[in-house]
């Protein structure tokens, strides 16, 4: 033990909130948390946000990010206590010892500058090595990594390649000064299924081959299953569980533990389509204003009383286009949306606000779909005044009702969407949508920036609106288990084309499309050595073309 | 770089054509103007047939429309007639003097720019601590003043007192650059406090907003220096708004100098200005006013040239 490359013992981590029109004051993010680990080691930390485990991967450098304070506690590494040292001895460990890769490479790059520069400016600021052994060391972890044309990609600007390709940058930047501690920060979680597999893989592999101990932080445990050796999970600024990758996955032994587990294993039996479709989506085919080329081809498919579409896809596939042209945000160039037998206006325009109010949407990110400076009530009842007209006391007690279709109730109508949590003003999206009484809801990714307990509890309220109003859900998702969960069809897309289209059984068995086999693959499981799996079997089929 | 190339040709197309607008509103503004050019030039005593011949002789019977026009192909030909009152040709005239106000405002840039930039860059690096709050007080302190008072103030301590610098700003070809920047000296400190507020302020907001990103986090985490993540990966993502507020102080340097010229009996355009428009001499301050509406449009669009150069999507697309 006394050889750990880090130790943390007892840390306490604290920050001053400023809530609007209060006095500001101190609240603790994590209370206490200790553990140790050894060199080559791999840590994964596992949470839910707000369970801490981003600010203690940032208090392995002693930093904190915007006003947070590590106010107690002991950091050692490398035999050495970094808490009480001078910020100039930090700066020595920061980059060079201890390296950081973050969520979003595409915003941790900084844009004005070339990929080699930024990757090379720790080791060099360092004087760790010359900038020729520097950019030799960088072009050696992009050809690890799997970047294409390592050579020159570094002469490339961050806009100029792909958000994975950006991730390994990012990657090798954290690697390039031979650091011994290399934190990862929900690394793969904005990025493709598909190409969150590659990412992983290198990352693995990085880590095998340079001998280097990683914290690795996600939310997602089957992720982390394929990278640690140990994992650690946490909640609310404690921790619950600790121990090895094999333990926390096949016996957990808290009850948190085992939710987390088992999070992913909700099913729901698809329903048979019906005879006549609400709605009908034929041969659309769209292009943006002021572009030359489609991003949607004849796309088709159909909506169901009472019934779920999923849409999956990478992201640039089309699936919010797609929405967007039944929402007659953007007219179809091509094709037509029928609405209960008749054809509705290409253009949003074009349309009654009846039709207007038969086709909600509920947005990915709740925060920015609501006015911050309207209440709950406002939000809620706005619909209400708009399609109905209603007023005063009938509009109170329908919002009333609508609150409690959503499991909230009538105390939250005063608040502000700033006093409510993310799964919470989701709920207050939904009651929007529902209010208008529509035949249709596009769910534009709804659950995926929540945490995956949250998520759990909005698909299940979804589900049961859905059995009461028999509305029909067109589910614009990238993650398959959320597919798994909730959809009676399946449309799957690629590059503006529905590549395959069908009830979920039919959709998820084989035999599949190469697009669709490789999406499925992609979805990472919860068993150890799956990472490996995928790779290999991928290897082997390429080889055997 | 076809879009890059399109975009640029684009601007510089808009700054012609508002070049043009602004020479039309300047020729009817002039035209517009209270009094009569003849009488002024002859005085209350002339006789109604004089003033008859003069306007004849000016060519102010002609239709304002083709008055503009001829006037307007005289300028593109460089010609920019002949002053009424001492009936000299305005373009060599004024060529020495527009040289002397650019003499003066590029020695008043070349002090106040980088010193503006810098303040900015330290107001960030101690932000909120004392040395923000010190120059952020100054400079607005320094703004808030007008610029004459400025003016006599620093001629009566560091002209007559000290005995520092002169206090009439003459200068002529014969001078040495020594000679001339010494007799400029107070006019540009002048000048430098008063541009030095607007973007120094600008050059800390423009900083302060890109360090929220995640890149400056980056930058922390190698173990740079503050000052080093300030000045090597904040200040690149920021040149669009600084050059713009720079080049609006440039302008300001040339075109807003003619207080500060009289006050220093400094020989530029704005002493030259402010003569003719006394003597109503209307041809001058039309001259005058075109030329410091081309030197704001131009500098303006070398503002706007600057910020999509600064762009790395539209330098170097995918």
């Amino acid at each position: 033990m006394s050889d750990a490359l880090l130790k943390v013992r007892d840390l306490k981590i604290g920050a001053r909130v400023y809530p609007p029109g209060e006095k500001p004051r101190d609240i603790d993010i994590v209370h206490g948390v200790s553990f140790d680990l050894e060199k080559g080691k791999v840590l994964g930390l596992i949470g839910e946000s707000g369970a801490g485990k981003s600010t203690i991967g940032l208090a392995t450098m002693a930093y904190g990010r915007g006003g947070v304070e590590i106010t107690g506690g002991e950091v050692w590494v490398n035999g050495r206590e970094i808490l009480g040292t001078s910020l100039k001895d930090l700066r020595k460990l920061r980059g060079t010892e201890v390296t950081y890769v973050s969520q979003s490479a595409a915003a941790s790059f900084n844009p004005a500058k070339k990929i080699m520069e930024q990757v090379i400016e720790a080791s060099i600021h360092a004087s760790k090595f010359s900038k020729k052994d520097a950019e030799a060391r960088a072009i050696d972890l992009f050809t690890r990594l799997g970047l294409p044309d390592p050579e020159t990609i570094g002469d490339r600007y961050p806009h100029q390649v792909s958000g994975g390709q950006l991730q390994r940058c990012m990657t090798a930047l954290a690697l390039c000064p031979e650091p011994d501690l290399v934190v990862f920060d929900e690394p793969t979680t904005a990025l493709d299924v598909t190409t969150q597999i590659d990412v992983l893989m290198a990352i693995k592999k990085a880590i095998r081959d340079t001998g280097v101990a990683a914290l690795y932080i996600t939310h997602d445990l089957a992720v982390v299953a394929q990278v640690s050796d140990e994992i650690m999970v946490l909640r609310m600024g404690d921790m619950v569980e600790h121990g090895t990758t094999d333990q926390i996955i096949n016996a957990p032994k808290e009850e948190y533990t085992s939710d987390l587990v088992s999070v992913r294993s909700r099913k729901h039996e698809g329903k048979p389509p019906s005879d006549n479709p609400v709605l009908t989506i034929e041969h659309v085919t769209a292009r943006y204003k002021g572009t030359n080329f489609d991003v949607l081809h004849d796309v088709s498919m159909e909506l169901h009383a009472g019934q779920t579409l999923a849409v999956v896809g990478e992201s640039g596939s089309g699936k919010s286009t797609t929405a967007r042209v039944m929402t007659g945000l953007l007219p179809a160039r091509d094709g037509q949306i029928v609405f209960e037998d008749r054809v509705l206006s290409a253009d949003l325009k074009g349309r009654a606000r009846d039709d207007l109010r038969e086709i909600q949407m509920i947005y990915q990110m709740a925060d920015v779909a609501m006015n911050p400076r309207q209440t709950v009530g406002t939000i809620i009842g706005r619909p209400l005044e708009f399609y109905f007209g209603m007023r005063g006391a009938e509009k109170h007690k329908r919002i009333d009702e609508l609150l409690d279709d959503i499991e909230m109730g009538a105390e939250f109508k005063d608040r502000y969407p700033a006093e409510l949590s993310g799964g919470q003003k989701q709920r207050v999206c939904i009651a929007r949508a529902l209010a208008a009484k529509p035949k249709i809801i596009i769910c534009d990714e709804v659950t995926s920036a929540l945490d995956p307990l949250v998520a759990e509890d909005i698909l299940k309220l979804l589900h049961n609106l859905q059995k009461r109003e028999q509305v029909a859900y067109l589910f614009i998702t990238h993650d398959l288990a959320t597919v798994r969960a909730i959809a009676d069809s399946i449309a799957v897309m690629y590059q503006g084309r529905v590549v395959r289209y069908g009830t979920k059984a039919e959709v998820l068995s084989p035999p599949f499309d190469d697009y669709t086999d490789l999406l499925l693959s992609s979805v990472p499981e919860m068993r150890l050595g799956w990472l490996e799996e995928v790779v290999e079997h991928r290897k082997m089929e390429s080889a055997g073309n | 770089m076809p879009l890059l190339l399109k975009l640029l040709v684009q601007r510089i197309a808009l700054g012609l054509l508002l070049l043009l607008t602004v020479s039309g509103l300047i020729f009817w503004g002039t035209n517009i103007l209270p009094g009569d050019v003849a009488q002024s030039i002859l005085g209350q005593s002339a006789t109604p047939e004089a003033l008859a011949n003069i306007r004849e002789e000016l060519g102010l019977n002609e239709p304002a429309l083709s008055r503009y026009f001829d006037w307007l192909g005289g300028l593109v030909q460089g010609d920019l007639g002949t002053a009424l009152t001492s009936g000299q040709d305005i373009a060599a005239s004024l060529g020495s003097r527009l040289k002397n106000t650019l003499f003066l405002a590029f020695w008043a840039a070349v002090v106040a720019v980088p010193l503006a930039i810098f303040l900015g860059l330290l107001a960030v690096r101690y932000r909120e601590r004392w040395p923000d709050k010190l120059i952020s007080a100054v400079t607005l302190a320094s703004i808030s003043v007008p610029e004459f008072l400025i003016g006599y103030i620093l001629m009566y301590f560091v002209g007559v007192k000290l005995g520092w610098a002169p206090t009439v700003s003459m200068i002529h070809d014969g001078m040495s650059l020594g000679q001339k920047l010494s007799s400029i000296a107070l006019p540009v400190a002048v000048l430098t406090m008063v541009v030095l507020a607007h973007m120094m302020r600008m050059t800390r907001a423009a900083i302060l907003n890109v360090m929220q990103s995640a890149y400056i986090e980056t930058a922390e985490l190698k173990g740079l220096t503050s000052f080093q993540v300030i000045a090597r990966h904040a200040l690149p993502n920021s040149i669009a708004p600084i050059v713009n507020v720079v080049m609006l102080n440039l302008a300001y340097l040339v075109v807003g100098v003619v207080v500060v010229e009289v006050v220093f009996t400094y020989p530029g355009m704005g002493q030259y200005l402010v003569d003719h428009v006394s003597k109503r001499d209307v041809p001058v301050v039309q001259a005058c006013g075109l030329i410091f509406a081309a030197v704001y449009i131009g500098l303006n669009m070398v503002a706007d040239i600057v910020s999509i150069l600064a762009n790395p999507r539209l330098r170097h697309p995918k």
